[in-house]
């Protein structure tokens, strides 16, 4: 089982009282004001559940596996996510001696 | 931008709604993806990224403390992975 933005979007409808496609809308903005905001070089924090960050990457060295050919790896800019002490709180007790994958 | 301010922003794209919606939607959406991960179940967002779990083995630790060893119990993190448009759309301009 996954959890999707149709998933999500079922639950505004459901709980926040959204028609359909409200519901499909405000899930689709939720993640792209997220997108824009680190876009614009500024981090997310939601509170209880986790932040995203940005991290600038320098230049590296690095290597094409097929060839062994050395190419180097340009400077980027990635997100990170860390969650946060609540979300790993809930993990870990959900979790606390059962096996499962992920 | 913090949670306020991304309920702000929504409440503004959405001037149709009342602003109470635009909080219950962020606090529904963030509920169920802390949720889904505390049950196992791994979250896919296109454009976006996907959260999992990670697993971390039993390990012997130290309290830094006192010094003396501590066992600390498997368990499982979250994890994020940007997906492409996320991606490309963080990243410097080519």
């Amino acid at each position: 089982m996954t959890l999707t933005k149709a998933e999500l979007a079922d639950m505004l409808f459901e709980h926040v009282g959204l028609n359909k496609r409200e519901a499909k809308d405000m899930v689709e903005s939720f993640f792209e004001e997220i997108r824009i905001a680190l876009e614009s070089g500024d981090g997310v924090k939601l509170s209880g559940f986790g932040n995203f960050e940005l991290r600038d990457k320098p230049q590296r060295p690095g290597r094409n596996p097929k060839t062994g050919e050395e190419i180097p790896i340009t400077a980027r800019r990635v997100v990170t996510f860390h969650a946060s002490q609540k979300l790993k709180a809930l993990v870990e007790e959900s979790y606390a001696g059962n096996s499962v994958q992920s | 931008m913090t949670k306020s301010e991304l309920i702000n922003k929504l409440a503004a794209r959405y001037p149709q709604l009342v602003a109470k919606d635009a909080e219950l939607a962020v606090k529904t959406v963030l509920e169920a993806m802390a949720e889904s991960l505390a049950q196992g179940e791994r979250i896919e967002i296109r454009g976006f990224g996907s959260f999992s779990l990670n697993y971390r083995p039993p390990r012997v630790g130290r309290n830094p403390k006192t010094g003396g060893k501590v066992s600390v119990p498997e368990k499982y993190v979250p994890h994020f992975k940007a997906g492409k448009e996320l991606r490309e759309r963080v990243d410097y301009p080519e």
